[in-house]
């Protein structure tokens, strides 16, 4: 039951897009039309679901303060912490680079598919985000960290979907001149945002 | 963000190419390195030059990272609820850029371009690693507030954007002023945005009560709250954040017709 609810959370009210504002760039920048936008959603929540669970086990047996206790004794007081974002960021720049190669190598279709937009999750702060909000969260087992991963990455995917979808249609209507493109884009997501809101109340 | 995009095709074609404004620089260096021989009175370019000035005062308007070239929204908006923390995390950013870009661009001939990106994440990282640490010795509270945030600073595509596209091919000073000018850019977008969020969704700046007292009733309020006005709560909500930067573009565009999009 509490993979159900944290699966829910992670898509809906902590949906890292209208939430917290993370992965905002690509956000902005990759949706002009559904078909990109589909594939970028589709790239994050692989990604995502990879490296939130990865960084936990980091985090976990070697970051954490007293985390190297399985080492003996004499390391229980060491605390890496300090080091965690250049791991997390290290962590994902590989992860991306690996994943790149796999789909290549195996489902060359896909990769023509997701093209350009694997190399650009690496710089995509939803994904560093994941592992930060892991980090903060303070999850209990693997298992709700790749809950929390797949889930942010799905809220992503529908974020994305959504605006792509009402872009398309906007390109036909009559919108003052300075506010075209981006004023009215930003306009829109705070709207969406506003909506998304209203998943707060459910208590599952 | 166009800029990202092509600065990653650039990437999956693997040609080192710079943009523009390198050519030119090279151009001049080799111009430069030429001339040196021939005479040693070659005057040199003063340290703020009307080129320099330039680099320092576009971000500010016509080339605003946040409004212009869409880069650095992911951090900018989840912190502008109070000034206060804008503003922490606007010095934040001008240390990480400015500093970042000096150290990328001393390194830019020692780059291999496959790997540019894993150093320029290494680097950036170090970076906020340190901002990270200090606040969290000295401005603690601040540092629980902005939480993930100051770590984000990392993937805030303005770093890697203004990396990628000037301190790979320029000089540290010119790269130096070129960071100071685009976070400043960023850092005003945000105190902009903090400050009608803040006075308007709380009546406070800085955390002072600049619109008067709200009491329990009527009669105890002062100021404008003495007169029935109200706080806007809609605007301390996150969605607001889009919302008002929406409105600067407007503002921005109607002002300065030469940014309107076909």
């Amino acid at each position: 039951m509490d993979y159900i609810n944290l699966f829910v959370r992670s898509i809906f009210i902590e949906n890292m897009v209208f939430a917290y504002f993370l992965g905002m760039c690509s956000y902005l920048a990759v949706s002009k039309t559904v078909k990109t936008a589909v594939g970028l959603g589709a790239a994050v929540i692989f990604v995502l679901a990879m490296t939130v669970p990865i960084n936990f086990l980091l985090d976990t047996y070697l970051l954490q303060p007293g985390a190297l206790a399985w080492l003996g004794a004499e390391y229980a007081t060491i605390d890496l912490s300090f080091l965690s974002f250049i791991m997390f960021i290290a962590v994902i720049a590989a992860m991306v680079q690996l994943v790149e190669m796999l789909v290549e190598k195996f489902a060359p279709a896909l990769y023509g598919a997701l093209g350009i937009f694997l190399p650009l999750i690496a710089v995509n702060c939803a994904i560093l985000g994941g592992s930060l909000f892991m980090q903060q969260k303070a999850f209990g087992g693997i298992g709700e960290a790749v809950t929390y991963g797949f889930g942010s990455g799905i809220g992503f995917f529908l974020a994305i979907l959504g605006i792509a979808a009402i872009r398309e249609k906007i390109t036909y209507s009559n919108i003052p001149g300075p506010l075209k493109g981006l004023g009215i884009t930003f306009i829109i997501t705070g709207l969406m945002a506003l909506g998304f809101m209203s998943f707060m109340g459910i208590k599952i | 963000m166009y800029q990202i995009i092509n600065i990653m095709a650039q990437e999956i074609k693997n040609k080192p190419e710079l943009s523009a404004e390198v050519s030119i620089e090279e151009k001049e260096a080799k111009r430069e390195a030429m001339v040196l021989f021939l005479s040693n009175t070659e005057e040199r370019e003063s340290l703020f030059s009307k080129r320099n000035r330039k680099l320092l005062q576009d971000p500010l308007n016509d080339d605003n990272p946040i409004t212009v070239q869409v880069l650095g929204i992911c951090s900018a908006l989840a912190i502008t609820v109070q000034l206060e923390p804008a503003v922490v995390m606007t010095f934040a950013v001008v240390f990480v850029m400015a500093a970042s870009n000096v150290l990328i661009s001393l390194l830019r001939n020692m780059i291999p371009s496959r790997i540019r990106i894993i150093v320029q994440l290494v680097v950036v990282a170090s970076l906020v690693a340190l901002v990270d640490q200090v606040l969290k010795a000295y401005a603690y509270d601040v540092s629980r507030q902005l939480s993930v945030f100051i770590g984000l600073i990392i993937t805030n595509c303005i770093v890697m954007g203004r990396l990628e596209a000037f301190a790979l091919g320029n000089k540290p000073w010119r790269s130096f002023l070129d960071g100071i000018g685009n976070a400043a850019g960023y850092g005003l977008i945000l105190i902009i945005v903090a400050f009608f969020r803040e006075l308007l969704g709380a009546g406070k700046l800085f955390g002072y009560e600049i619109l008067g007292h709200k009491g329990a009733t009527l009669a105890e309020s002062t100021g404008l709250y003495a007169l029935g006005y109200e706080d806007n709560g809609l605007m301390l909500l996150s969605p607001m954040a889009l919302i008002v930067v929406g409105l600067i573009i407007w503002v921005q565009r109607a002002r300065n017709r030469k940014l309107i999009e076909a």
